[in-house]
């Protein structure tokens, strides 16, 4: 192999079964990836299929192809409507939760006060609140506030419990910047506010996006919340679409396949162009939370 | 908890008075304090309302409701009943089955989803082929929804036409009733779970594998350690702080699951696969028994935060100073 451990100075002669190792090792990997993709590839190509042919047919192409699973999907208002709602209130999420921690976190680097340490150990102590917990007291909160089947009564929340990630991983990235940065720019005469905003937000752009990009996936995939708040269709989430749909077409395996590969494609998209932030952002906020 | 951060020397410089200023100094000084801590306050109460207000406030809520016999209706909740509910809780065998499959499925974690999302992710660090394009894929199904994964899950686990007994009927098999066997479906349960998340388990572990110098390994290889020796020596507890983060996510996570049970089997059949999170949504949204619903928030509540602070003051301690600890020490 190619490791630098040839320190053992074994002479340059292979072991006549030196291949089996790679082989071996690209076996494991396939068919873990083989676990992987074949749902999804089952969920793709059982879309074009009826449902006849998915018990006859289970492992071939379509014949006939049937597009209809997907057009259907694609030509009702429903669908369209699931992602438009899911896409502002993760949007609006985000925006209210990375404004809001970016605050916090600025003052939790950067400003020493009496009670500090206790303010910032109880957002973090929230970071350890499954958000199960708290759903049945919010609920009934809501609904008090009148905020049942109203888009705020998920964003709010959301934001919410979104708060103590964003704010450990935004305080830490604040903290790496250099206090003379900040010297130099009282001296310029920078308020500490015209600080946050002209130095400090623009500094930190790269964590801003790891965080933003966590909490939109956080909230796009959110069922629980909008499940309870949500009775009205014309406010659910792609979440509850899916659901929904699979209540009401049970018995047709196909037309689900359809809409379920459907409602991936948004996720998946959004992860191919943002999978460095995401996984950044994940592994930062696993170390340091 | 632990000596205000004030005692740091550098950080007081921006609100306390300037060392050595004349008494002269003193009103601006005072005034400047004032303008900071207005700074402080106009800066931090946006999120800490927030927070108080949706986070904090509904566990006192379910804290208290969880003493009332209430079905969620007419005002405040008047019947009072002490701890009734969560005498009958610890009666009922639902809830403490409850218990039990939560705790296997924390151990199935430990001992198969995190081990083998360990291994893929040291497989994956070494120079292989493809590597880029598989740990994009392992990593894939965490960012689907659990109810997309469930739904599709749903389908390849149907008994007659579902993909998993097509390919075992290849085999001559006649598969199983997956979903539908009580004795069978926690496993499932878990398969599906190991599908989703071992992909973010292997990501952790291949960052914090990154974190660690290769001279320590070639060190080793040099000692004349082989593969496992350097893997048990060397890498194994050079990882020990990524282990013990992503065993706490899998525990958190495990007390919390909803979304998954809720689609695969609504946490049947016959409360087979039912979660403590699934008994409360029962009671607390199906059956409009507040009160009782509420208890078990409340333990689901103790059992996290036990476990957290737990699991923060003897195992994390050592490694994340700053989140639950104080942050001196990073200073």
């Amino acid at each position: 192999m190619t490791a630098p451990a040839s320190a053992h100075a074994r002479p340059a002669r292979r072991h006549p079964l030196w291949w089996l190792r790679p082989v071996s090792l690209q076996a494991i990997v396939i068919v873990l990836g083989a676990f992987i993709v074949v749902p999804l590839l089952f969920a793709l190509v059982g879309g074009f299929k009826d449902t006849a042919q998915l018990s006859t047919n289970p492992f071939g192409l379509p014949s006939p192809w049937v597009p209809e699973n997907y057009t259907d999907v694609l030509f009702s208002g429903g669908f369209w409507r699931q992602l438009l709602n899911s896409t502002f209130i993760a949007v609006a999420t985000t925006a209210i939760v990375v404004g809001l921690s970016s605050m916090a976190a600025f003052v939790f680097a950067r400003f020493a006060f009496r009670g500090r340490e206790l303010l910032f150990t109880l957002f973090t102590v929230g970071l350890m609140f499954p958000f199960a917990v708290a759903i049945l007291p919010l609920f009934v909160l809501l609904r008090t506030l009148g905020l049942l089947d109203n888009p705020l009564g998920v964003i709010l929340p959301q934001a919410a419990f979104g708060l103590p990630m964003t704010i450990i991983i935004l305080r830490s990235f604040f903290r790496s910047i250099p206090r003379e940065v900040e010297e130099a720019a009282t001296i310029d005469g920078c308020t500490s506010f015209g600080f946050f905003w002209r130095i400090l937000l623009p500094l930190a752009r790269p964590a801003l996006g790891t965080v933003s990009v966590l909490a939109i996936v956080t909230s796009w995939n959110n069922f629980f919340l909008p499940l309870v708040i949500f009775n009205d269709p014309n406010w659910w989430t792609v979440p509850l679409g899916v659901q929904q749909f699979y209540g009401q077409y049970s018995s047709d395996t196909a037309r689900i396949l359809a809409y379920v590969v459907l409602a991936m494609v948004p996720a998946l998209a959004f992860y191919a162009v943002a999978e460095r932030q995401l996984v950044g952002g994940l592994t930062a906020g696993a170390s340091k939370g | 908890m632990t000596p205000p951060a004030l005692a740091d020397e550098r950080r007081m410089t921006r609100t306390g008075p300037p060392r050595g200023a004349g008494p002269a100094a003193a009103p601006s000084a005072r005034r400047r304090r004032f303008r900071l801590l207005g700074t402080i306050t106009l800066f931090l109460l946006p999120a800490l309302v927030l927070f108080a207000l949706l986070v904090l406030a509904p566990i006192a809520v379910a804290v208290y409701t969880s003493a009332f016999k209430w079905n969620g209706l007419g005002g405040l909740p008047r019947n009072f009943v002490g701890l009734d509910n969560f005498t009958r809780m610890f009666g009922d065998e639902v809830f403490v089955g409850d218990l039990r499959r939560g705790a296997l499925l924390i151990a199935l974690s430990l001992v198969i989803q995190l081990p083998l999302a360990l291994a893929i992710a040291m497989l994956l660090n070494q120079r292989m082929r493809g590597r880029a394009v598989y740990r994009l894929l392992f990593f894939a199904p965490y960012v689907l929804s659990e109810v997309i994964t469930g739904v599709l899950f749903t389908m390849i686990f149907s008994p007659d036409a579902g993909l998993a007994n097509q390919i075992l009927g290849l085999a001559g098999i006649d598969g199983p009733q997956w979903l539908a066997d009580p004795s069978l479906v926690m496993m499932t349960l878990f398969l599906v779970m190991t599908w989703k998340y071992f992909g973010f388990h292997m990501i952790l572990y291949l960052a914090g594998r990154q974190g660690i110098p290769k001279e320590l390994g070639e060190a080793a290889a040099i000692d004349g350690a082989g593969p496992w020796k350097r893997f048990r020596y060397v890498t194994l507890p050079l990882l020990g702080p990524t282990i013990r983060v992503s065993v706490f996510l899998s525990v958190i996570g495990a007390i919390q699951l909803f979304d998954l049970v809720w689609v695969l089997t609504a946490g049947g059949p016959i409360h087979s696969s039912e979660t403590m999170a699934v008994t409360m949504f029962q009671f607390g949204f199906k059956r409009s028994q507040i009160g009782y619903a509420s208890a078990v928030s409340v333990v689901m509540f103790v059992i996290s935060l036990v476990f957290a602070l737990g699991y923060q003051r003897f195992v994390l301690r050592r490694d994340t100073e700053g989140a639950i600890t104080t942050m001196r020490a990073q200073r």
